[in-house]
């Protein structure tokens, strides 16, 4: 059945291609703005705090202290986290240092199959970035094997950890600059807030379906 | 489309116009949208730069259209993703069911699709015992309600919170009767959350199809298409076969566009691009992807030069909410999924002028449509177009159902009309004559209709012509 039909869809559609073809404009890319460094992190961080994002610009040294401050503060049980990667060594170093007072970390490494019941009840979820993008404000994931998707999606906090230096001017130069259309991963996503509704009286209410916070630890000489 | 009756537009429309709740929900709704698309796009030289941009994008896109559309599906194909191809309605509802069946699976999640709205896809999966559950807020309200959405973006925006407190008490087990919009919310979080988890396949639409990677670009807020698209096994997309673009550097300006059209954000929560189903090693996301693309009467639409403008359309409805007439009566009035301007073109080319041809005839042709839309759809100029075919008998004419309302009186009066004015002679006796008696048009036959609602013309003692020879022009 599909097959017919595709031959039938693609002959009216090759047909109406024969008419005496009008002048076709070729798009002209409208001219891009690029921003300074500092331009950039403030331009990123005024812009995801209007979308209600919790932004922290910090160093190297001290991000993760900034982190426990965070996961202290808010007193959660658990954190999900992509382990075998530079960020999930850090964090469990850390954490075997750290008091016992830190929120439980759940490794995700197993298939979602195996471990939905689990993540659909964890506090929170920690995510690395591609990098983000400067105007409009909006975080790069990039998810893989070892950072799959559901981390910054599913747990009702998520914290994003950029190295300041992948901020980028605008989407399409990042997509020129990192060559995207040669390299397309299973799923890209932006992320430029937590998750928000108007659908009721245009009234904007946070956290409907995905995380009711965004936190993002902008670290500077990462 | 299936209507259940035929479309009654007048009498839907005086029943909107007497539901002054409906009206002052619509209205106040719509004059948010319109002030937040402003404060986007305050910087109209830029605007119009992106517009101008917009619009060379779709027409480069459907120039070559069908080659666009094989490079997607080679390019899908090659990710893994599994394109299937319906003509009609009734074959792409029954593309969805088959899948549905391979897996034995009998749950569905779905974000927000026209599409799926367009196919009354809901209503068949329910007749085969498959439960299809509406996840974006405003489609879960009025699927609790039974309703169709009366709006593109804001689907439930004709329901106050009152009204959506009332219809989560009555239908949701246990829900508590709450006029808090948050805790409405956290209701509505907390039962959609258990579905998926539960579900076996998620559907979602396309904003943007792209040619170049293969790559299925979807726009939301709430994050439950990233659910849909993620959390079950398989999942299934939903696109018009216009929604392709060229290249990847497409979407940028696109996605501004649409956005800034539809919600007066600068950008979503989510921007969500999804390439290839679970790659091995990969720990979620759905091991099959599923692209399935309806023609739906679009291929026709596409031969005609002029009407193909219809297919530039994005789906961000704005003209909806700029429109004096879709302010005055919502959209469930217009009887179709598409209503306010767009639909006033897409839906009688798609379902013939018999039986949505009326629907052109509710505009007054002010142009504000044209004046925002993000893709310049010149939608004045094809609602005359529809007004025209209606009554054009001509064997070119492409529209389905041309002529429908043609009538000998009218061939007449034109036929008379022409001959007098083509007549000077005869021409400058009748004027005086009725110039003379001061005649006023008998309210009567098509003349009854039209008094309606506009006050008679009468004939004036003196012609213009008369008048500039008798008193020159005075040009200010």
């Amino acid at each position: 059945m599909s097959e017919q039909s595709r031959d039938r869809i693609f002959s009216r559609l090759y047909a109406g291609c024969r008419q005496p073809s009008i002048s076709v404009p070729q798009p002209v890319p409208m001219p891009a703005k690029t921003y300074s460094r500092t331009e950039k992190i403030e331009k990123l961080k005024t812009l995801m705090e209007a979308m209600r994002t919790e932004v922290h610009v910090t160093d190297a040294q001290n991000w993760i202290h900034k982190l426990e401050e965070i996961l202290r503060k808010r007193k959660l049980k658990s954190l999900v986290y992509p382990p075998q990667t530079t960020l999930g060594d850090t964090l469990e170093s850390q954490w075997k240092n750290s008091a016992g007072d830190l929120p439980q970390l759940i490794p995700y490494e197993k298939e979602i199959e195996g471990f939905k019941d689990q993540l659909f009840n964890i506090d929170a979820g920690i995510t690395t970035t591609a990098g983000a993008i400067a105007d409009p404000g909006a975080l790069i994931l990039w998810p893989s094997k070892k950072e799959p998707r559901l981390i910054s999606l599913v747990p009702s906090i998520h914290i994003a950890v950029l190295q300041a230096e992948k901020i980028y001017s605008s989407f399409l130069e990042v997509m020129q600059k990192e060559n995207w259309s040669a390299k397309m991963p299973t799923n890209v996503v932006l992320i430029s807030g937590p998750s928000k509704t108007a659908d009721i009286e245009m009234t904007l209410a946070f956290g409907v379906h995905g995380p009711k916070e965004l936190i993002v630890l902008v670290v500077e000489e990462y | 489309m299936t209507n259940l009756q035929p479309l009654d537009f007048e009498k839907n429309v005086a029943r909107a116009l007497k539901d002054k709740q409906l009206i002052k929900n619509i209205k106040s709704a719509m004059d948010t949208l319109v002030l937040k698309r402003k404060n986007i796009f305050s910087n109209t030289a830029e605007t119009e730069q992106l517009r101008v941009l917009g619009n060379s994008t779709k027409t480069n896109a459907l120039s070559k259209l069908p080659e666009l559309l094989e490079r997607l599906e080679k390019k899908c194909t090659q990710n893994g993703i599994k394109v299937h191809w319906a003509e009609t309605i009734p074959e792409a509802n029954q593309l969805v069911l088959d899948i549905m069946k391979s897996h034995q699976a009998t749950r569905l999640v779905k974000g927000k699709s026209m599409v799926s709205e367009e196919m009354e896809l809901n209503a068949y999966l329910q007749k085969n015992g498959i439960e299809a559950l509406e996840t974006d807020l405003g489609e879960f309200i009025i699927q609790l309600n039974h309703e169709t959405p009366a709006h593109i973006i804001v689907p439930a925006i004709h329901k106050n919170k009152d009204q959506i407190s009332k219809i989560f008490h009555d239908n949701i087990p246990d829900a508590p009767y709450t006029e808090n919009v948050d805790e409405l919310n956290a209701i509505a979080r907390k039962t959609l959350r258990h579905k998926f988890k539960q579900a076996d396949v998620g559907l979602s639409g396309v904003n943007f199809a792209v040619a170049e990677t293969g790559t299925l670009c979807l726009v939301e807020n709430e994050g439950n298409g990233r659910m849909c698209t993620t959390v079950p096994g398989v999942h299934i997309a939903l696109m018009g076969l216009e929604k392709v673009v060229e290249k990847l550097e497409d979407l940028p300006p696109m996605l501004r566009l649409l956005i800034g059209s539809a919600t007066g954000q600068l950008i979503t929560t989510y921007v969500n691009m999804i390439t290839s189903p679970r790659k091995e090693g990969e720990k979620d996301g759905p091991k099959e992807v599923h692209l399935i693309i309806l023609d739906n009467g679009r291929s026709k639409i596409f031969a005609d030069p002029q009407r193909r403008k219809t297919l530039y359309c994005i789906r961000c409805g704005t003209c909806l909410s700029h429109c004096p007439v879709y302010n005055r009566i919502g959209g469930h009035a217009y009887g179709y999924i598409y209503p306010g301007p767009i639909g006033k073109i897409l839906n009688p080319q798609v379902e013939g002028l018999e039986a949505a041809g009326v629907l052109a005839t509710a505009s007054s042709l002010c142009n504000a449509c044209e004046e925002v839309c993000p893709v310049k759809i010149p939608i004045p100029e094809l609602i005359r177009r529809i007004r025209n075919e209606s009554y054009s008998k001509d064997p070119a004419s492409t529209v389905e159902g041309h002529g429908y309302k043609s009538n000998w009186i009218e061939s007449l009066v034109w036929k008379i009309w022409t001959f007098i004015n083509t007549s000077p002679r005869i021409n400058a006796a009748g004027i005086k004559v009725l110039a003379a008696l001061g005649l006023k048009l008998p309210k009567a036959g098509p003349l009854k209709q039209w008094t309606r609602y506009r006050s008679t013309p009468e004939f004036a003692p003196q012609s213009l012509h008369e008048l500039v020879k008798q008193n020159g022009v005075h040009n200010e």
